[in-house]
């Protein structure tokens, strides 16, 4: 068959058209295919950028923090070695000093009782996380709803993020925490973790997917209180709006969304 | 032939060491995997509920595939729900979903993956139902 040029041109542009068309019908085919393959829990919490309010009026007595990292450290398999150098912590008791430098030693009138009051500290799920900026294998990475998460699986183990992170939120697993999780304590719905990873608070995420706050808030009987930074109506909101509230090392333009009020 | 017995007899012995690994493992390392799917979880199953979240031989071939597409949705994009092809919702979890009718990791996971040579690092972390030893 010949064809001169006029005609090839024809049929070219016909089919490129038809090509096009083709593709656009098919790709949107499967993506309502995979659309419908995964979805959200509709009873799951959402937010655009949760926080936490610490009420440090509620905090008297040693077993008011103890209950709050208690919760955490059941549901979430967080293993109690001893050795402060292998220690790890989601949310641990920090002294006033330690948790507001520079202000304490600073301010030598401030009040002795504040001085010396330990404050219930954890990951801050920072708006501008400096560990997500320097993960080089984007195992620590924020979600859209505000949490600074850890995924096990792709952590190396560099250490970058304990190094970026300035409230030391992190922690490294020098070794097998298993053997340091006692077995009546063990939550066998959630994974432990292994030796060689990095990990921290990840804001109950997985308590949040079923609708639940977080552990450490429900034990806290009020001391901790948790919600949607970014919505006004939230009850973190209103409690920021009627109080006086401070943040952890706000200087560092690191944007901390746990915030303390007495 | 030069030296041909001497010959001959190297042969034989190169050939018998050859062939000794397959001779004495005999049976034993070629035994096929039976991966067992009768846990007691499974059991108490009405019969026609007694599948899986795809088809038997989607997950015998492809459930790593799945494995890792789960892990990525509920840890990266935080969606727990998984519809399959025959429209039953799931929720997304090794732990809670998977093990709790496969109750029996050292016959359903370790056969097969010890016979292939393969050793996932799954239970590092998370943590494998208890079983009885018989």
């Amino acid at each position: 068959m010949s064809m001169d040029r006029k005609e090839f041109l024809k049929i070219a542009g016909i089919s490129t058209i038809l090509g096009i068309g083709g593709t656009s019908v098919v790709n949107s085919l499967r993506n309502l295919v995979e659309a419908s393959q995964i979805s959200p829990n509709p009873e799951a919490l959402t937010g655009k950028r949760w926080g936490f309010v610490v009420d440090m009026s509620k905090f008297n007595t040693d077993e008011d923090y103890q209950r709050c990292i208690e919760a955490c450290d059941k549901v979430h398999n967080v293993p109690h070695i001893n050795n402060p150098k292998h220690e790890i912590k989601w949310i641990w008791k920090e002294t006033y000093e330690h948790a507001f430098p520079g202000q304490g030693t600073e301010d030598k009138y401030l009040s002795e009782k504040i001085k010396h009051m330990p404050f219930l500290v954890l990951c801050n799920h920072c708006d501008n996380p400096p560990c997500v900026r320097v993960c080089p294998t984007k195992a620590t990475f924020k979600r859209k709803d505000g949490i600074v998460m850890m995924d096990m699986h792709r952590c190396i183990g560099c250490r970058f993020c304990m190094a970026a992170c300035p409230y030391g939120a992190r922690s490294f697993n020098w070794r097998d925490p298993r053997p340091f999780i006692k077995e009546e304590n063990e939550n066998r719905e959630f994974p432990t973790r292994t030796k060689g990873v990095v990990e921290k608070c990840t804001l109950c995420y997985e308590r949040l997917a079923k609708g639940l706050k977080p552990a450490c808030v429900e034990a806290s009987k009020g001391g901790l209180i948790f919600g949607d930074l970014d919505d006004p109506n939230s009850e973190v909101r209103k409690v920021l709006s009627s109080h006086y509230s401070f943040r952890r090392k706000p200087e560092l333009g690191t944007r901390p969304s746990v915030y303390y009020i007495f | 032939m030069y030296n041909g017995w001497k010959i001959i007899i190297g042969l034989i012995i190169f050939v018998g060491l050859i062939t000794a690994p397959f001779i004495f493992s005999g049976k034993k390392a070629t035994a096929k995997p039976d991966p067992k799917v009768d846990t007691p979880e499974i059991l108490k199953l009405p019969e026609n509920e007694r599948k899986c979240v795809e088809a038997k031989s989607y997950m015998k071939g492809e459930h790593m595939k799945l494995l890792n597409q789960w892990r990525d949705w509920v840890v990266r994009d935080g969606d727990t729900i998984y519809t399959n092809a025959e429209g039953k919702r799931y929720t997304i979890s090794l732990q809670n979903t998977c093990m709790k009718c496969h109750s029996n990791k050292t016959k359903f996971c370790d056969e097969c993956h010890n016979y292939a040579a393969v050793s996932p690092y799954c239970w590092d972390c998370h943590i494998a139902p208890k079983e009885k030893k018989s």
